[in-house]
């Protein structure tokens, strides 16, 4: 045994000497401290990694059968749409691969909702955290293009035409919109263009970025350390050997935790796949089992239950504005109900970081902003009514208002002291 | 702040109250009765896979619902050769156009599209076969009560008989056919429950797998949380 153990040592040495493994291995897991007092809010980053992988996994062996091809078959079926229920039915286990792929696009927006929401509870955007957050949120924006690229590819109604919109809203740019919007499809309508060159944005463009700002997202964050529920520096307080007193090695206090973490996960993400993989409709749209018919226009076209919030709000803007349309502001406004969430580092004043020790002021903004995104998600589902463009408008307003009226009621708010060190619960 | 939370909270239920309702009628559950699944798949090959496809379902797939290679080759191969083909049919798509107006869908997966906030595509399904009635306004002279001005003629009507829509908007069967109507919502029933079955025909494997994960990871579960704690137990 001692022989094997003298083996895999000079193995490690040799590779160590030409490739910084156990120094990496050290510096990101055994010896990279983390608060001790991680709560359920904390499991979500490692499970956004887990659905990437899964994502990832389940998408190489689907593009081994699909095909990104609009042209009719012998059927009347366009050849993607078919190759999806090929994968379904004559791909061993390809129903499977499928059903992860699909919940697992779904599951993604889960967790990375949670996992933003944790950062705002605890204001783990605040310096020094601010690039991790900018990191995050870029991956935000590639994921929302992932997910918009993916869901054309079944070839579906609501493939084609949420397509169809989508790529429209481009066309209210005053000037150069029609020629852009033409550009981006290939096409003057959404075609076989269209879905071959989505098709490679889907496979290998966006996972590109993707991949590389996770990267930088996880190295930004082992730079400064983790934020934790307290919003309490643990770096402040050190032992002799320069370890932070409240801090854990990740590895093994928190891969074995995670991997709890991990195995719950996963029995959620089985029960959808397994027993509700449409989830309602809402995972998988209803409509989407029609092949793609440019000729046919679904009575309601909504987007996918992840887009609908911004989708409430592009549709919530009604009015003309400097004598351009009100179509193109309510572009600008669903783009910028996006981008603002990357401003929270600067927007945000307060004393202290985290909900607990934060005021009323911040609580009540807070919990009104989480239920007008509720709001403006299951608006964005229905087709509007003069009633519900009302509704939209108000929880727009609030939206825009939690974070354009952050750094006055932020720094106003009566907020109790930080402790010290971080609190056991 | 308060008032104006709750108000919030409440106001959508206002604007959610619109809308147009259609009324279906709930299919019968026979995803595992293997005899209406074998009746529904004659009734299929026999009465829709003349003028539909199901073209991503293959003959020899019905062993799911019990039927050897032989019996499909002798009671259900009207449209192949060969049961590993799948369901096409000989009609040109073209042709059909002219014909109906619009060539009939392929139907594999008919019963998943058809489903809505109203009831299942299998409702849908049921309450469509069955709601054919007479109208001379139409080309084919059939109208139909979920499928409004629909090209399809009533392909089931040796069976039903006809249907006319009466003045209070309920349909009456003014001539019979074949087959009593509960035998005649039998059949339909059988037939929508194979439209269902050849939706997605891992459906009962899938959920059958499901549990077995599912017990599997409860395991895994107990390992991985008494691992934690046996680690975390310093940590205070």
């Amino acid at each position: 045994m001692s022989k094997v153990n003298a083996i895999l040592q000079g193995t490690l040495n040799w590779v160590d000497e030409r490739f910084p493994l156990t120094s990496n291995w050290k510096a990101h897991l055994s010896e990279y401290y983390a608060p001790k007092n991680f709560n359920f809010w904390y499991f979500f980053g490692s499970l956004a990694m887990l659905v990437l992988v899964i994502q990832i996994v389940t998408g190489i062996v689907l593009t081994m059968h699909f095909k990104p091809d609009a042209s009719l078959n012998a059927s009347g079926v366009p050849v993607a749409f078919a190759s999806v229920e090929y994968i379904m039915r004559d791909v061993p286990w390809g129903w499977l691969i499928r059903y992860m792929h699909s919940t697992g696009a779904s599951a993604f927006f889960v967790v990375v909702y949670m996992h933003m929401f944790r950062g705002m509870l605890y204001g783990s955007y605040r310096k020094p955290r601010e690039l991790i957050w900018i990191f995050g949120m870029i991956i935000f924006l590639a994921l929302m293009a992932e997910a918009f690229f993916g869901y054309l590819l079944p070839w579906g109604q609501m493939s084609f035409w949420g397509a169809q919109v989508i790529v429209n809203l481009f066309s209210a740019i005053p000037l150069i919109g029609p020629d852009l919007s033409i550009w981006l499809r290939g096409d003057y309508v959404v075609g076989d263009a269209t879905l071959n060159r989505f098709f490679a944005f889907h496979v290998i463009a966006v996972p590109l970025v993707l991949l590389g700002l996770v990267a930088a997202h996880i190295l930004a964050l082992h730079e400064v350390g983790s934020n934790n529920p307290d919003g309490v520096e643990i770096k402040k307080k050190k032992d002799a050997n320069g370890v932070p007193l409240d801090g854990i090695p990740f590895h093994p206090y928190y891969s074995v935790k995670d991997i709890v973490g991990v195995v719950v996960f996963l029995m959620v993400f089985s029960v959808i796949v397994f027993f509700m993989p449409e989830f309602g409709g809402y995972f998988l749209e209803y409509n989407n089992f029609f092949p793609a018919d440019p000729l046919v226009t679904p009575p309601h076209i909504a987007p996918v239950w992840y887009f609908t919030p911004y989708y409430s709000i592009l549709r919530a803007v009604t009015y003309p504005l400097f004598g351009i349309d009100a179509k193109f502001w309510g572009v600008v406004a669903m783009g910028a109900s996006t981008l603002i969430i990357a401003l929270l580092p600067w927007l945000d004043r307060s004393p202290v970081k985290s909900i607990r020790y934060r005021g009323p002021l911040y609580k009540g903004f807070l919990t009104a902003f989480i239920i007008s995104f509720f709001i403006l998600g299951y608006l964005g589902m229905l087709g509007p009514t003069p009633a519900r463009t009302i509704v939209a408008q108000i929880c727009s307003v609030i939206y825009f208002a939690f974070f354009l009226l952050m750094p006055i009621y932020s720094s106003l708010d009566k907020c109790q002291p930080e402790p010290d060190r971080v609190t056991s619960k | 702040m308060k008032k104006f939370l709750t108000a919030i909270l409440f106001a959508p239920l206002l604007a959610f109250a619109a809308g147009t309702e259609l009324h279906l009628d709930r299919a019968p559950d026979k995803a595992n009765d293997m005899a209406a699944l074998q009746h529904g798949a004659k009734i299929f090959v026999n009465y829709c896979l003349n003028c539909h496809s199901a073209s991503y379902m293959r003959y020899n797939r019905l062993k799911d619902i019990g039927l050897s290679d032989a019996q499909v080759k002798d009671n259900l191969l009207f449209t192949a050769e060969k049961v590993g083909e799948p369901m096409k049919i000989a009609m040109q798509r073209a042709d059909a156009k002219v014909w109906f107006g619009a060539a009939p869908p392929d139907l594999t997966v008919i019963a998943r599209a058809r489903a809505s906030e109203f009831g299942s595509g299998a409702d849908w399904l049921y309450t469509y076969l069955r709601g054919f009635y007479r109208d001379e306004n139409r080309p084919t002279g059939w109208n139909n009560v979920v499928f409004e001005n629909v090209g399809m003629p009533h392909a089931l009507w040796e069976l039903q008989g006809d249907q006319i829509m009466g003045a209070d908007h309920k349909l009456k069967l003014v001539k019979a056919g074949k087959l009593k109507p509960q035998e005649f919502d039998a059949a339909v029933g059988d037939l929508v429950a194979y439209l269902k079955y050849m939706g997605e025909p891992m459906a009962e494997f899938r959920k059958q797998l499901g549990v077995i994960v599912l017990v599997f990871l409860a395991v895994i579960f107990v390992f991985a949380y008494a691992l934690k704690r046996e680690y975390w137990k310093d940590i205070h």
